[in-house]
């Protein structure tokens, strides 16, 4: 059982009292970026485990860090959804006008071999923040209440993890802005409620990210008892 | 060597203790499991076998990058194209920039599209040549820098991308102007995309390996 504020890894260096086993791997954890071999135990809300070796970060617990991301992620999903409905960027000159919305954005590249690009770009923009916002959801909302986790939890927060390079609102921004630049010797140009809204979303993910701890996430969903259903390849017994 | 603090006294690596650490949540096994048993992401020991795949993306970022700078990144047509049509490619928009006298727009994109994608090419393949070879624990250091600084940055070369998505979005003004997007966008798309995967299948483990296609401990 693991609520919010309850039992985390913590790593320090090898020697220390046998909680681990060497030869299956119990109690041991190593570092992603450079396979340094750490011991897992306690760690206080509000501390930083660092990597002894290289210096990445491998866990952060942070008080009440799955209430906050799960807000967060409600937070950007209803950006999301606004972003998409309401108008981008309004622009006109000499009695043209044209609205867009981010559906129009994407559509522009409609035409022929470019259509696979708008599904990217949707992708990119829209899609997979809001998956990986239901994904986090998903995944949270039952070990925040202490809960056994969903089925296919640890599955669901590995793919929001795949996910997370790829989704690029805080480029499209920016993007934005040298379009912006751009146009303004062509016509005069407005922005609309969504361009706001991807602007808050920045924030959103800054403040997600000060939160996220996969290490704590792995490890609530390990101790609240769910393993890996596996999917296809028959895994060699352990010896 | 003056490496910091932990330098030279041998670092227990999950390798060297004949298991296999998950790179994606850091749970140890033995070294005949395929699979993490905790977060399912498959296991792979830190060897050079998986530099493969990086050299694999790498070159098909390399191919695409090409025709993304040779043919034109969108089209600008003015007055229903009596007052002259106009196609750029991704330097020739930097020059348009600068010529309107926004310096400080040209440099982002000129970066953006120009000096990080060559800079991760150059970058990821030093790495993935380096990877594995002897190095003190300060180069080892610098590696793993470069190869954060490399993860980060990728992404943003899409910005160009973006730029053009709402540009051809947004000046459709019938008459008087409308930007339709070029060749080069896609293929500009794919080759970012085709150098994340890149940065992305290298096994970061194998900067801090000292020589790994020698059997490990005897």
């Amino acid at each position: 059982m693991l609520a919010p504020g309850c039992p985390w890894p913590i790593l320090t260096s090898m020697e220390h009292e046998p909680s681990y086993d060497l030869a299956t791997g119990r109690g041991l954890m190593a570092c992603p970026k450079c396979d340094a071999l750490h011991i897992e135990e306690e760690l206080e809300l509000g501390e930083t485990a660092r990597c002894t070796r290289c210096g990445t970060v491998m866990a952060k617990p942070r008080d009440g860090a799955f209430v906050q991301l799960i807000a967060l992620s409600f937070t950007s999903m209803v950006l999301l959804v606004g972003a998409v409905f309401f108008p981008f960027l309004e622009v006109s000159a000499m009695g043209f006008g044209n609205a867009s919305s981010l559906f129009d954005v994407a559509l522009a590249f409609a035409d022929g071999v470019l259509l696979p690009l708008v599904i990217a770009v949707l992708a990119m923009i829209i899609g997979l923040p809001i998956t990986r916002a239901f994904l986090l959801v998903y995944v949270l909302a039952p070990l925040a209440q202490g809960r056994k986790p969903h089925r296919h939890a640890a599955r669901a927060f590995r793919w929001s993890e795949v996910m997370r390079p790829w989704s690029m609102a805080e480029i499209f921004v920016i993007g934005t802005a040298v379009a912006l630049v751009k146009v303004a010797g062509l016509a005069s140009v407005h922005l609309g409620p969504a361009f706001w809204a991807f602007c808050a979303l920045i924030f959103v993910n800054i403040a997600s990210r000060a939160f996220m701890c996969q290490t704590s996430i792995w490890d609530a969903i390990e101790d609240a008892g769910q393993t890996v259903e596996f999917h296809g390849k028959p895994r060699r017994a352990k010896a | 060597m003056s490496a910091p603090s932990e330098s030279n006294a041998p670092v227990m690596t999950a390798h060297r203790a004949g298991l296999i650490g998950c790179h994606s949540c850091g749970r140890v096994w033995t070294q005949d499991h395929d699979q993490c048993l905790r977060c399912g992401a498959h296991l792979m020991p830190p060897d050079r076998r998986s530099l493969q795949k990086v050299w694999a993306w790498w070159f098909a970022g390399l191919i695409m990058y090409i025709p993304a700078n040779l043919f034109p990144m969108m089209s600008t047509q003015t007055f229903a194209g009596l007052a002259g049509s106009s196609e750029s490619t991704i330097i020739e928009g930097v020059f348009e920039l600068i010529h309107h006298g926004s310096y400080d727009i040209a440099i982002i994109v000129f970066v953006a599209s120009i000096i990080v994608p060559m800079g991760k090419f150059v970058a990821i393949g030093w790495l993935a040549i380096v990877a594995g070879r002897p190095a003190t624990v300060d180069q080892a250091h610098t590696r793993l820098k470069i190869y954060e600084v490399v993860e980060f940055i990728g992404r943003w070369s899409m910005i160009d991308v973006f730029v053009v998505a709402i540009l051809s979005a947004l000046v459709q003004l019938g008459f008087m102007a409308s930007v339709h997007p070029g060749p080069a966008a896609a293929s500009f798309a794919l080759s970012v995309a085709f150098t994340m995967l890149s940065a992305q299948s290298f096994d970061a483990r194998l900067i801090w390996r000292g020589l790994p296609l020698r059997s490990k401990s005897e």
